[in-house]
């Protein structure tokens, strides 16, 4: 992919948009009785990597697919470049790049066509496909792989030549739904490597994930929701101060001590949080809590005191129930 | 147009994919039925009741043009089954065309434009080897056979894919062949006149396009029949794709713009 592909110049039949790529304001959306997203106001900046957190079920994908301009809002405002997808949807999808949760690859084609084919539907010439097709394959580290089969792609190859084929209309944004879920750790690097790339290149991403790591990684903010609402906001970090401590101390002791545990150390952190296999102090020097259990002459069979995660704010906002 | 045009490439790249598949099925096997049939059964059946035929045609000639009929419908059909349901619910080919600028009516007509393509190159096909057997009167009469056969294609493809869009599982295909394509194969009039069959069942064929398909391609290929009744034919034909295409639009929509 050459630079000026990428960067966001403006045309002479196609004045440049300068203002958030996404704006919904009170964004609903409904199936028959089942109300999947409640209202949430969303303002994506360009150039921006941002993210929507949540459980399974949180409203994610449903949110994901009216900003594709795929699904129609049921109630609220969404403007996508600037445009309404109810009226916009062709010209919105036009300079999308969606790279779906299940990968919709097409089997039956190679490797290669899967792009070429692709880039005709943006109207784009059978040269420029071409060229494009070969410069992503490239991008992807798919290009041994370009005349085989996508049958013949192990899950990251496929989920590469997902990513490659919503950049064939060389999107201003990018779309991504779980980009990594079902990668093996090799893979997800690649994946989150190569988006980082897009990411310096000037390409909006936004995408959803319920991988901690992966939001820590790629977003300079994100949302987290739960059952169709929004219930935090904030850069990793500023989420990780607002919701969490700097550091956790978990400690691990024998079978049905934790909750005795859990009175006695109670002072030692802001927060303590009781757990099947672990008792969780919350505090911003995990050492001198450590220290402290020491001193009370409590012996758990093991300490670990770590950084506070996206996780701890995820699970602290979301619960830790089970959501199907 | 232009939208439905992009996805020529996608059709061609599947096509030169899975053509040989299907040269059996929609070339071969009707050569089989007219050799089988037409020649083979045509001898025997023109020694006992030639004169129970209209117009006095041998039994290849009655069959032929009914063949090409019926083959088309079955083409159709089974082109608008399968590959509209796995498009939706098992290779996704349908969702990824809707994530650009192509819509749902883009993307149901250039399917639709598909299966015409594979309806009219198989009559082709069908038209050439009638000519072989000399039961072809006029080139404008194949001509107009090969349109009649579109028509025909396309009057069964549409509301097959509007089923075929509201199916939640491929068990719904089954009494779709069984109690819809197999009675309309047998009394479509291609194999004997539908006036031997009962009352009730003769009305219920008249109802069926492919009575009126059958009919238009014989009296086209034979050079037999009048104008009047094969504009009544084309009329009906044409209100089953407007039907069916309404149909096929709005189960398309439900189905996809909520990708289900």
């Amino acid at each position: 992919m050459s630079d000026s592909d990428t960067e966001p110049t403006a045309t002479a039949d196609e004045p440049e948009f300068d203002g958030p790529m996404i704006v919904a304001k009170g964004l609903r959306k409904r199936y028959g009785t089942l109300e999947a997203v409640c209202g949430i106001d969303v303002t994506v900046e360009r150039g921006e990597a941002f993210g929507f957190l949540g459980p399974n079920g949180a409203g994610k994908s449903s949110t994901m697919r009216m900003v594709a301009a795929v699904s129609p809002v049921s109630a609220g405002e969404l403007r996508i470049l600037g445009m309404d997808p109810a009226t916009h949807g062709p010209q919105i999808r036009a300079r999308l790049g969606v790279c779906p949760q299940l990968d919709t690859l097409d089997m039956e084609i190679s490797v290669r066509e899967n792009l070429t084919v692709y880039g005709r539907y943006f109207g784009l010439s059978r040269a420029e496909c071409a060229s494009r097709a070969d410069e992503l394959l490239d991008f992807v580290q798919l290009t041994e792989k370009a005349s085989g089969t996508v049958e013949a792609l192990s899950g990251g190859m496929k989920r590469r030549l997902s990513i490659a084929r919503s950049l064939i209309n060389s999107p201003d944004v990018l779309l991504l739904d779980e980009p990594t879920t079902g990668l093996d750790p090799q893979a997800r690097h690649l994946v989150w490597e190569r988006l980082f790339r897009l990411k310096q290149r000037g390409v909006t991403l936004v995408l959803t994930t319920h991988y901690m790591d992966e939001a820590e990684q790629l977003c300079d903010r994100l949302v987290v929701m739960d059952k169709g609402l929004i219930v935090a906001e904030g850069s990793p970090t500023d989420l990780i101060q607002a919701h969490s401590t700097r550091e956790v101390t978990e400690l691990r002791m024998g079978v049905g001590e934790h909750d005795e545990v859990a009175t006695q150390v109670k002072d030692l952190a802001d927060r303590v949080e009781v757990l099947p296999d672990r008792v969780l102090l919350y505090t911003d020097d995990g050492e001198r809590a450590s220290v402290a259990v020491h001193e009370r002459g409590l012996r758990p069979a093991s300490v670990l005191v770590r950084r506070s995660t996206l996780e701890d704010v995820f699970l602290r906002l979301t619960g830790r129930t089970l959501v199907d | 147009m232009e939208m439905v045009l992009r996805q020529f490439d996608y059709w061609a790249t599947t096509y030169r994919r899975t053509w040989r598949g299907s040269v059996v099925s929609t070339f071969v096997m009707p050569l089989f039925y007219l050799l089988g049939m037409g020649v083979g059964l045509g001898a025997f059946v023109d020694d006992q009741s030639r004169s129970e035929l209209p117009d006095g045609v041998t039994y290849l000639e009655f069959i032929g043009p009914g063949l090409l009929a019926t083959m088309v419908m079955m083409t159709a059909m089974f082109e608008s089954t399968y590959p509209v349901y796995g498009n939706i619910k098992w290779t996704k080919v349908y969702e990824a065309m809707l994530a650009t600028p192509l819509t749902v009516v883009h993307v149901l007509n250039g399917h639709l434009l598909y299966v015409a393509f594979r309806t009219a190159s198989m009559s082709a096909v069908f038209v050439v080897v009638l000519a072989g057997f000399g039961i072809v009167d006029s080139v404008a009469g194949g001509i107009g056979a090969l349109l009649a056969a579109i028509l025909i294609g396309m009057a069964h493809a549409t509301p097959v894919f509007a089923y075929s869009a509201r199916l939640k599982s491929d068990s719904g295909f089954a009494p779709l062949f069984r109690l819809g394509l197999l009675p309309m194969f047998l009394f479509s009039g291609a194999f004997f006149p539908i006036q031997s069959l009962p009352d009730a069942i003769e009305w219920l064929a008249y109802l069926m396009p492919v009575w009126h398909g059958v009919e238009l391609c014989r009296n086209l290929i034979l050079g037999t029949g009048d104008w009047g009744a094969d504009i009544g034919h084309v009329g009906y034909l044409v209100t089953w794709i407007v039907i069916g295409w309404g149909l096929a639009r709005w189960s398309f929509g439900n189905r996809l713009a909520e990708g289900a």
